[in-house]
Formats: structure tokens, sequence, C-alpha cells
């Protein structure tokens, strides 16, 4: 049966209503209109649904919404500060990391809170953050670019 | 000219009879600005009013420059990935001399582009581009005509900047107000030369992609993300597997499920619609588990696969013959024969195929990821027999995965779905195992090579078998082509084409060899196939390009040198000395533990060249290998983007490497097995090889298509570079581990 949730999101508190085992990938899109985080296998196994939830890269194609219950969410669109992108942000588009960009959300997501715990990652640090997310456009080693570059603009 | 809201008779009547055009709109931005008498002050881009595609012959169906300060490129071929957006809009601002950044573009859209097929075959350049760099160049002298009558000058004597007519007395005018709001009405006619290549200011730059930012941003991009007002979600019910149809359904409880608007069952054809998206997805489980399907084995099953396919019965097509080559071969020096073979591998779009459709008034209008918005319309009229004109199909881009996934289909689907709920936009998505299951596989290929070579080493017959199921089962006006058409209570009766041409592609070797055979057997296999990027120049270059290297190791030669020797076209002689020289493959550092393997083609024996070395680690302990790193070479002729080519060809050589080595459908007589990424594990992160790209460019040579360049020449090289490393020669993909005869090591 639906109920009243509140979840913490993009540093907002929001209150919608719905079965509290909808998974929060539905939520995010269809209750509150989010483009990033999407839909790719709902099992887990790709991560095209990511969000950060609490600075953790977190799949949510799965998970219940309720139980975020106390976490900060961050999507896609939550990352800019002060009409700025992030800088992990900044360097995907500065490197041209994509091709499909299917993958953009899982690889950003992912990357950023791998700088957040390990601001200066080798590159094993690098492809072991991002290996959860599929690429099927082998935009792979662009990824590990853009990472290594959003690392030195944040850690000069 | 032509002032745009006053269209002519046939705009008029098109407009009539598909009135509406206009419907669900919205995403595309549509208010018409008026020209402003300022040259130099820039309005925020307001889009380009909705005008039909009329003729590919009119300068108006590829430039338009309708919203003040503005160009607006149209191309029937879609962005993919591939980054076509961006390459088609510096090859239009090149001509026209217009800033880039002042240029948009329409992708494919049977309401407003021409028809230019499917978006395959890595032709859009060559195609949609070539008419764009005409059209742009005839837009061009046509504004400068305006211009100089005006003045009362000639056109040659004029110059533009920035979309700014000047006269050699310093008079300026821009292109929108020389316009005067109204459109260019003329043709191409091939009476304006295009501009000298030595002058380009854009094209050769690696322009950044416009889409990037929007994805980076999470902007709507994706057609997953299109969201229209009062919007249901549905889902379909597959077959288990393809034969299977359906008994029963006991829908009792389905239907008090929250949110669900309706159940849809037609013949076996099942799908679910409901107001939310995951009430739609709680159905799909439900009706899955409650389905009742009567059963048909898959016949031939995957032990059988090789049997089977080079069992084909029937007549072999007889691509090129010599007569008494099989004893040309036995009696050279060397003679040598092996076989290959390349299993069904997935397209495995990251997203599963999405779609909306909207009936209203007996008037269809699907949004649709298709790489042919055409060709889908043509065969969503076959299915509701239904006049083209009464169909619109918006192409939006999905998930990519370069061929044709389940994008088609999920269109199919939509739109049957929709007809039962006029008035209402229908979003389908499909279930992960929906994509895994129901996608149209890369085709299964099975070869046999023979070659006899003189004692100096030189090749003097090659003769090919190639057996190989369709590489092209695209929409093609016949409602069968969507795989539920085939489902319904009165099923649409499939009849598979496609066959050759796609089969044999780079069957043929360009070495010089004085006797080249080609023989194709046409298969049809078990799964259901169709267009994978490369087609069938995937396998056939994986064959070809291993047995080379298993010839030249018998000859005792280098694989460079060989290739350099044997080959007369100056430019593929040029990408291997190139690899060469960029890979330091004279000094390499050959250890117990590595190897390398090198491959070269040019695809479809006519298009871009590529060579590739492919290194690779083996661990003896754990009986596995790594591949470490791919150095390519690509010449495709003038690059109009580098980093963009760059971009799509370490793409291409990464995903090769991912089939290659890990990639085939699994199945059993009940079904596809593969059905989601545990049971079909693509390359990750961690095993994904270091890859460096190097560009030879060629100003003087028109552009080529260079997105499937990489696919078989890095198959093959990953091949001879586990022969390198361990001596055995893996002669079936995938390139498994456990294929190396590691007491041989």
């Amino acid at each position: 049966m639906p109920q009243d949730i509140t979840l913490h999101i993009n540093g907002e508190s929001r209150t919608f209503s719905a079965d509290p085992e909808e998974p929060l990938l539905y939520i995010l899109r269809d209750e509150f209109a989010l483009n990033g985080a999407k839909y790719g296998c709902g099992l887990h196994q790709c991560g095209a649904c990511m969000v950060l939830s609490d600075s953790e890269a977190s799949f949510t194609c799965l998970r219940p919404c309720s139980s975020f219950d106390g976490a900060k969410i961050t999507t896609l669109e939550g990352l800019p500060k002060n009409g700025k992108l992030h800088p992990v942000q900044q360097a995907f588009i500065d490197t041209q990391a994509a091709q499909c960009g299917y993958c953009l959300n899982g690889m950003i997501i992912s990357s950023v809170a791998l700088l957040e715990t390990n601001p200066k990652p080798t590159e094993n640090d690098i492809r072991e953050a991002l290996n959860p997310v599929i690429c099927r456009c082998g935009t792979h080693s662009r990824f590990i670019q853009a990472v290594r570059l959003a690392s030195e603009k944040l850690n000069p | 000219m032509k002032d745009p809201q006053l269209h002519d008779s046939s705009r008029r009547s098109f407009l009539k009879t598909s009135g509406h055009l206009m419907i669900g709109f919205s995403m595309l931005p549509l208010a018409y600005c008026q020209t402003k008498g300022a040259t130099n002050e820039i309005p925020p881009y307001l889009g380009t009013p909705l005008r039909p595609h009329i003729d590919n012959k009119l300068i108006d169906s590829w430039i338009r420059l309708d919203a003040e300060g503005y160009l607006t490129v149209l191309t029937g071929k879609q962005e993919l990935g591939q980054g076509i957006k961006i390459t088609l809009i510096q090859i239009a601002a090149e001509e026209l001399d217009i800033s880039p950044d002042r240029c948009r573009i329409i992708n494919s859209d049977t309401g407003q582009t021409a028809n230019e097929g499917f978006t395959a075959g890595s032709n859009s350049v060559e195609g949609s581009g070539k008419a764009i760099r005409n059209a742009a160049a005839e837009a061009r002298l046509y504004l400068l005509k305006l211009a100089a009558q005006k003045w009362n000058t000639t056109p040659e004597s004029l110059s533009v900047e920035n979309g700014i007519v000047i006269s050699p007395k310093g008079d300026q005018i821009s292109y929108w107000k020389l316009l005067e709001g109204k459109y260019i009405e003329g043709t191409v006619t091939g009476e304006a030369i295009p501009k000298d290549p030595k002058k380009y200011q854009f094209v050769g730059q690696s322009l950044k992609r416009d889409d990037i930012r929007k994805m980076v941003n999470g902007e709507s991009h994706f057609i997953h993300d299109l969201r229209m007002p009062g919007m249901l979600h549905a889902r379909v019910i597959h077959p288990p597997s393809y034969q299977d149809r359906l008994e029963s359904i006991d829908l009792a409880e389905v239907n008090t499920m929250a949110g669900i608007v309706k159940v849809i069952r037609n013949g076996s054809f099942l799908a679910v619609v409901a107001e939310r998206e995951y009430q739609a997805i709680k159905a799909w489980e439900k009706m899955k588990a409650l389905a009742v399907w009567q059963k048909s084995p898959i016949e031939v099953l995957p032990n059988q696969l090789t049997d089977s396919i080079k069992s084909t019965s029937g007549k072999s097509e007889e691509v090129k013959v010599v007569p008494g080559i099989t004893d040309l071969i036995d009696k050279s020096s060397i003679s040598h024969s092996a076989e290959y073979f390349r299993p069904y591998q997935m397209h495995g779009s990251m997203g599963p195929s999405c779609a909306l459709a909207l009936w209203e008034e007996n008037l269809l209008t699907v949004w649709t990821a298709t790489q042919g918005v055409y060709p889908v319309r043509g065969t969503l009229a076959d299915l509701f027999s239904l006049d083209e004109e009464k169909i619109r199909c918006i192409g939006v881009p999905g998930s990519g995965c370069y061929g044709q996934n389940g994008a088609d289909d999920v269109s199919g689907e939509a739109a049957l779905i929709a007809k039962e709920l006029p008035g209402r936009h229908i979003r389908l998505q499909w279930m992960r195992e929906d994509e895994h299951k129901w996608e149209p596989y890369g085709s299964v290929m099975a070869f046999r090579l023979s070659a006899g070579m003189d004692s100096d080493g030189q090749i003097q017959a090659w003769a090919t078998t190639v057996w190989s199921d369709s590489h092209s089962t695209r929409p093609n006006g016949r409602a069968a082509s969507f795989v539920s058409a085939r489902y319904l209570a009165k099923p649409f009766e499939f009849q598979k084409g496609g066959f050759s041409a796609g089969s044999y592609r780079n069957g043929i070797p360009e070495y010089t060899i004085s006797a080249k055979q080609l023989r194709l057997y046409n298969y049809s296999g078990p799964l259901r196939v169709s267009s994978l990027r490369g087609l069938g120049a995937y396998g056939n270059t994986f064959a070809m390009e291993s047995f080379l290297d298993e010839l030249i190791h018998k000859a005792g030669k280098d694989p460079i040198d060989f290739r350099i020797k044997n080959l007369e076209d100056p430019r593929a002689i040029a990408v291997l000395e190139k690899l060469g020289e960029k890979s330091r493959w004279n000094t390499r550092q050959k250890t117990a533990s590595n190897g390398f393997g090198i491959a070269y083609s040019r695809y479809k024996n006519s298009t871009s060249y590529f060579a590739v070395l492919a290194e690779i680690e083996i661990d003896n302990a754990s009986k596995t290998y790594k591949l470490k790193k791919l150095t390519g070479v690509i010449d495709s002729g003038l690059v109009i983007n580098p980093d963009g080519l760059i971009n799509q060809t370490e793409g291409g050589m990464i995903q090769s490497a991912s089939w290659s080595m890990l990639e085939e459908v699994q199945y059993d007589q009940d079904g596809i097995t593969s059905t989601d990424w545990s049971s079909y594990p693509i390359l990750r992160m961690m095993d994904v090889p270091e890859v460096e790209v190097h560009l030879i460019d060629r100003p003087d040579t028109p552009p080529t298509g260079a997105g499937e360049a990489a696919m078989g020449p890095v198959s093959a090289a990953i091949a001879n570079a586990i022969f390198d490393a361990t001596g055995s020669r893996i002669r079936d993909l995938p390139l498994k581990a456990e294929k190396i005869d590691w007491e041989k090591v």
C-alpha cells in the first residue's frame, strides 16, 4: 500500500506517496523527473541506476526507496554547486568521455564517490571503482583519463 | 525565396492530410523568430518552423536559416554515439562560414528530414555528409548572389565571416537579413563548388559534442527520458522462447493490481499498461509467472551448431571462382588449410530498448531510437494497413551498441499497445531479459580457408568458403520484421532476407595473390539475427588475418613486413608502416610470458584502412591471459573531427576485444540462457586494455566511414598474440583462455 515517504534528495527534503518497496530509481525518474539515474538491468549488475547515497555510489534499480530513509541522496543533477558543474562532470566534457552516453551517470557517480575517499587514485584504483559500471561503446580509456583530470583539478 | 509561413501547395496538402505533424512536438522548440535589423545581436535559438521534407534535391531539405542567427542542419541519420551531430555541423558550418556554436541539427524525423535509409555501414559521413556539404555550398552561393545583386557586384568578390557577407567596399549584411525571414527555395544543382580543403577552418578540428554536455548534466537526451502529458507505462510479456505460443493466462489477479490500466492479449502478444512504471513492472512479473505457454524446443543446439552450419544444403553462391584452384593449392610448396568459427554475439545495449507511441484520430506518432525512421514507418504502415502519410516516426537517441538492437521491435510493440488506448502516450521499455533474449544477434558464421605458397613465401592461391546466417533482417516494409508481429492472433509471416553481401564482406583478401576464390553458403540458424557492427567483415577478417598469420609463421616471415610486401595500395602500406613505427615493432621485448599479434584490413575492401597490434600477457599459474594494450592506426581519408575519430576507433577496438575474448550467446532447447550481464559477461573496466590510436589524415581524399573498421582486425590480432605467447592457435571465437593448450606453453 502506498505510504507517505520522505527522502533527502539533492539537498532538499522531498515527500511523496509510494509503495515503500518501489525501487528508488522509479521514484527519481517518475516522481521527480530526474534523468540521471537510468534503468539498465534491474539486477544491480550494470550501474546505470547509480546515485550517491551519503557519498557512496549506490544501485537504485532493486533497492526499495524506503531503505534510503535518512541518507543524503545525490543524483547526477545534484552534483553542480553554485551553478558550476562538479569537476568530475567538467572533466568528462573536457575529455569527451562518452559515445552513446548511457553509462555516463554510473561512471560519473562512481568517479565522484572514488575521489571523495581517494583524491589521488592510481589507475588500478580508478579501474576498481568504475568496474561495477558497464559501457557497451568501449569508452573506458577516456573514463580513466577523465578521473585523472578531475583528480588533478581537485588537488592541484 | 519563400515565406516559411506561406507554404506552397504540396506542403499545404501534406500538412492537411497529415495534420498530426504538430502532435507531441513539445520536445522541440517551434517559436518562429522574425528577422530583426541588427546583424550582430544573436538572439537565443528558438528552433526552426516545422516543415515537411519534400525532396532531397532542395537546399531546404538539409540547410535552414530561418532561426535568426543560426544555421539548422537536417539529416536523415541518427546519433548513435558516433558523434554524427557535430561532424555534420562541422561540414555545414565550413561551407557557410558560420561558427559551429551557432549551428543546430535535427536528426531523422519522417516529418522533417530526408529519407536516408538506415544509419548503418559507416556511411553517414560519406552519404549525409556529402549531401549536406553540397547543399551548404549551394546555399552559400544562393546567398552570395542575393548580396551581389543588392550591391551590384559579383558573388566571387564577396567574402563571409560568421554568417555576415562582406563586400570589397566593406558593406555588411547577415544571411538572415538577406533572406528577410524567408527560406531558401533553391535546389542543389551542382553549380556551387564546395570549399577547397586547404581553406578549412572548422573541418579538421576536434570540436566538442554538445550532447555530451547535456548528458553530463542529466538533461533529457535519450528516448528513455521523454515524458509526455498523461503518459502511461507499458511492458510486454514475451514468450519464453521463439516458437512458444500462449496457451492460457488467468488475468483475474492482474486486473486487481494497483495502477493497471489495461491488459492486452492478441494471440501470443501479451502486454500490460499501468499508470506508473513500477506498477507495470510488478504486473509484468506477475503475468510472466501466470502465463502458460505451449512449448516448442529449439532444434539445433549449441554443440550441434558447427556441424549444422557446415552441412548447409542448397547451392553455394560463387562470389569469385577460379577453376582448378584446389589443384593449385595442393601442388604448392607449402599448402595449408584451417577452419574458423564465429558464434552468435549480442549487441547488448546497456539501456533496454524503449519507444513511445500515440494514436490520435487514426494518426500514429512513434518516438523511436531506430537506425532508420523511414523503414520503420513503412513497416508500421504494413502492420496497421495504414497510409504511410498517417504515420510520423521521430528519431530520438537510444542506448548504443552499433547495430540493430530491440529499438525497431519495441517501436512496433508500442504502436500496437497505443492503438488500444487512443489519445494516450504509451511509453514501452523492455526489461533486461527482453533485450538479452529478443534482440537479433550478430550472426553465426563458419569459415574454411586454404592457401598455397611457394618456397619463397609468396602466396599463390587462396580459397575461402564462408557459411553464414543473414546479417540484415532490419525493418523492410513487411510487418513481420517487427518480432511481435509474428505472435499476433493473425500473425505476419517472417521471410528472412539480407543474405549474401553482408556475409562475404571482406571475404576476399586484398593481398597480392594471383588466384583468389570465395564461395558462400547461406545458412538459416536457430537464433534470431540481424546487423551487428561490421556485419560479416568481423568474422571474415578474424578468419583471414588469423589464417594469414598461420601462413606467415609457416614461411618464417615478419607479420608487418610480410603484409607490406604483399600489398600494393600505398595507403594500406602506410597504416602498417606507421603501426610499426608507433609501436616500435622492431625493438619489441618478447619474453616468455608475453605475445604480440598484428592484423590489418581495409573495411569493405573499399573504405577505411586499419592496422592493429595486440599485446597480451599470460599467467601460466592461473592459466589465464590479459590483453594489455591495443595500438591502432586508421586512415579514413579527410579527417573531419580528429578526436571524434579517435574516440570511435578506441571504442571499436574495445568492443571488438570484448566480443572476441568473452562473448557467445548461450541457449538450450528451452530458449536463450544468456539473460543478463552475469550469464552474458562483457569486458569491464578491470580488464579493458590500454588503447592507443594514430590517425593518418588525407585532406585531399574524401572521408570514409570509420566506425566499423577496427572490429575484424582486433579479433585476429588478439588470436595472433595468443599464438605468439602460447603456441596455441584458437580458431573458434571467443578466445577463451581455457582453449589454450597450457601443456604446450
